[in-house]
């Protein structure tokens, strides 16, 4: 089982985590909620939980809550940018379908 | 599918949730757009990678707009109809304008602001601001993949109630949500963190392509307050350029030269001084229309002697902003700067040498403004923990309200933070009273009299009911731009009623002073001037009640010596009340209530008797 990020999407979180001078490194996860079931998490990870699935991907350290894995494993984390605006786009081979924008999915 | 930024631990939103909200530079040149993305604060660019939106607006006769540096490309051309510097007509009359003669504008005179004649209608600056804050949120709309929850724009620390109104409505038209309105210099002193900090007074030196303003702020637990602001309107980077400029004139010998060539010259004198800032000598070179040709070479030291004087310009503002606060360059813990023209070397080593300490310029002074409203933005759409919640003002003056005797009841006290909304129940003073008056009144004394009156209105409606068995709950709320609103509200029926004020309007900061100082040194003296009101209100009361009483049963329960004595109380009570001693009103509203001990039983007794006749027993719910 595993959570990858892609190169770009490593350098950015690089970056975002030094200037905001604080952080171990980055959670993903996902929550029920939403139109279609299942959002996803993203945030910066101050503290790392004993549960917590560790991954070192690009140089970033990437933590999972174990019920997360389970929709998440194999997805890969990428940094896109679509006219004026850019961000994390997750690539997940579990999603089955998805609302319209994607913010939500189920599996 | 939706972009997804990194959020702060535990603040992650729910799909289609995300709380966008972008801070606004809104500047009298220059327009900016900023927002906090993955934890940073950053300005967003235009389609071109451009950061700055020149604030300039050009209306065509086809009633169509064009905003920008496509704008301002034509304000050679079409003068009439190509608006820049609109903040400065914000809030402000004709009369207000001095130079309003040297502009190229057909001025209309309009109640309360100044109006513009365009190619495409008559236009208040306030539309016109709203053109620039429209293309501002389309940016950020764009490059944020949502719409906007809020946002927050800033104001020069010196704008009035009116100015800040105006920018408000700007905001509203432009279809905007404000969070808050923000000082420029408080919005600064965010972006370096100085916040977060160490308490203390910090000087925000701001110079810009055409303005000057000093603003101390002193931070006392995460509140910023402006303690004084100075400056110069007619000083800023372009007189930089025009001392260049006129050195090369000077220089080349030439006398008479065209607008083409004087507009080349201007844009060759600013080059030279931006690359000034990183080299010791640059060449001035241009081809002039008259095909004479300039080559000249700009020492670092030769531009640090023509612009001396502008510097020391700068600081005698500097100095007067100092002295209204009453510090001393020395009181200063940390000196931001802002504003594009503060990397002249020159200007931050005159800087330093005054306060005697390296001004912070490693965030971009053209930036620092938007960079600080973001980040208060971010806080205020909530999307970072409650621990880490600015408290950026305070209300300067108690807020209240006048009740009976003409006494202050206070509702927000002075030094809250804002917003806030504090609620208080009141009641009926008469039997069968249908209407409240509600008196808002700002300030720290007991009597409505030395306080400053706001705001009056009524409250209509109350169903009649015996005198304190209406529950009226009066709501006082105060925005975080310090607008106060006040509702009031009958309980049992739901009649509402309200107003909006604004506590600050017209009040300086002598004037808040000199209101705290007095309720200080009146404060003894305010202390029994509300005891004795209390006094008289609770006997007026009694004297009301037992009348009441007398009328209604007084001829069935008493017989003409108990009601003779009762009415000789009543009257001893009246001329107690019209003197201004404690001792015998206190005296004779006892003697009354004494007086009237056996009277209210025998009341008590016929009422349950009433109450009682013609039920059974079981009816009885006991």
């Amino acid at each position: 089982m595993a959570v990858t990020l892609s190169e770009r999407a490593a350098n950015h979180v690089k970056n975002f985590i030094a200037k905001r001078g604080k952080g171990v490194g980055l959670r993903l996860g996902v929550r029920t909620s939403g139109c279609s079931g299942l959002a996803y998490k993203l945030e910066f990870a101050d503290d790392v939980d004993p549960e917590d699935i560790k991954f070192e991907s690009q140089g970033v350290t990437v933590f999972v809550d174990p019920k997360s894995l389970v929709y998440l494993d194999g997805t890969e984390l990428d940094f896109v940018r679509e006219g004026l605006n850019e961000g994390f786009k997750f690539n997940n081979p579990n999603v089955k379908n998805a609302c319209g924008c994607g913010e939500s999915f189920n599996v | 599918m939706a972009l997804l930024q990194i959020a702060e631990p535990g603040m992650s939103t729910a799909p289609h949730e995300h709380r966008l909200a972008v801070g606004i530079d809104l500047g009298t040149t220059n327009s900016l757009v900023a927002t906090v993305r993955n934890g940073i604060a950053v300005v967003l660019n235009d389609d071109h990678g451009r950061a700055l939106l020149p604030s300039v607006v050009r209306y065509h006769a086809d009633g169509a707009t064009s905003v920008g540096y496509e704008a301002q490309a034509r304000q050679g051309d079409d003068p009439h109809n190509t608006v820049v510097s609109a903040k400065r007509f914000m809030g402000r009359g004709l009369k207000d304008i001095a130079d309003a003669a040297t502009m190229p504008y057909r001025f209309v005179d309009a109640p309360g602001m100044v109006q513009l004649k365009t190619a495409a209608g008559v236009k208040s600056p306030v539309e016109v601001s709203a053109e620039i804050l429209k293309v501002l949120k389309a940016r950020a709309e764009a490059a944020l993949g949502g719409e906007l929850m809020g946002a927050v724009i800033t104001v020069p620390a010196y704008f009035d109630d009116a100015q800040r109104q105006a920018t408000k409505d700007a905001a509203r038209l432009a279809g905007l949500n404000v969070l808050r309105l923000l000082n420029e210099p408080t919005a600064a002193a965010i972006a370096y963190g100085l916040d977060n900090g160490a308490e203390g007074i910090y000087a925000v030196y701001d110079l810009g392509g055409g303005t000057f303003d000093i603003s101390i702020l002193r931070l006392t637990r995460g509140v910023f307050e402006v303690l004084a602001t100075n400056g110069d309107s007619a000083l800023g980077g372009d007189d930089f350029d025009r001392r260049i400029y006129c050195w090369v004139l000077e220089q080349a010998g030439l006398k008479v030269i065209d607008d083409h060539d004087k507009a080349l010259l201007l844009a060759k004198a600013r080059e030279a001084k931006e690359m000034l800032t990183e080299h010791p000598e640059v060449k001035v070179t241009a081809v002039l229309s008259t095909g004479e040709f300039i080559d000249l070479d700009l020492t670092e030291a030769q531009f640090n002697a023509m612009t001396a004087s502008l510097v020391n310009k700068t600081l005698v503002p500097t100095r007067r902003a100092l002295r209204d606060a009453g510090l001393e360059p020395a009181d200063v813990k940390g000196v931001v700067m802002v504003g594009g023209s503060t990397r002249v070397p020159r200007i931050q080593a005159a800087v330093g040498e005054f306060f005697g300490q390296t001004p912070l310029t490693n965030l971009d002074p053209d930036r620092v403004v938007a960079l600080g409203a973001a980040i208060q933005a971010n806080v205020l759409a909530g999307n970072r923990q409650e621990d880490d919640w600015l408290l950026l003002d305070v209300v300067p003056l108690s807020l209240g309200l006048e009740t009976m005797g003409g006494l202050v009841e206070k509702i927000i006290p002075r030094n809250a933070t804002i917003p806030t909304a504090r609620a208080q129940e009141f009641t009926t003073f008469k039997d069968g009273q249908t209407a409240m008056a509600v008196h808002v009144v700002q300030g720290e004394r007991e009597l409505v009299a030395d306080c400053r009156s706001l705001a009056r209105f009524e409250l209509r409606g109350i169903p009649p009911m015996v005198a304190g068995a209406a529950r009226i709950r009066v709501t006082f709320q105060v925005d975080a731009d310090g607008l106060l609103s006040v509702s009031a509200r009958e309980l049992s029926t739901g009649v509402e009623a309200h107003i909006e004020v604004k506590p600050s309007y017209g009040l300086t900061d002598d004037e808040v002073a000199r209101m705290l100082r007095d309720s200080y040194d009146h404060a003894r003296e305010d202390m029994s001037a509300r005891q004795l009101a209390e006094l008289k209100v609770d006997g007026q009361r009694l004297v009301e009640a037992t009348e009441i009483a007398l009328a209604e049963n007084g001829a069935e329960l008493l017989d003409a010596e108990e009601r003779e004595e009762i009415e000789n109380l009543i009257a001893a009570l009246k001329k107690a009340l019209e003197g201004d001693v404690p001792q015998a009103i206190k005296r004779a509203t006892e003697a009354l209530n004494k007086g009237t001990v056996e009277f209210a039983a025998r009341r008590m007794d016929l009422s349950v008797k009433k109450a009682l006749t013609g039920h059974k027993i079981e009816e009885l719910d006991v």
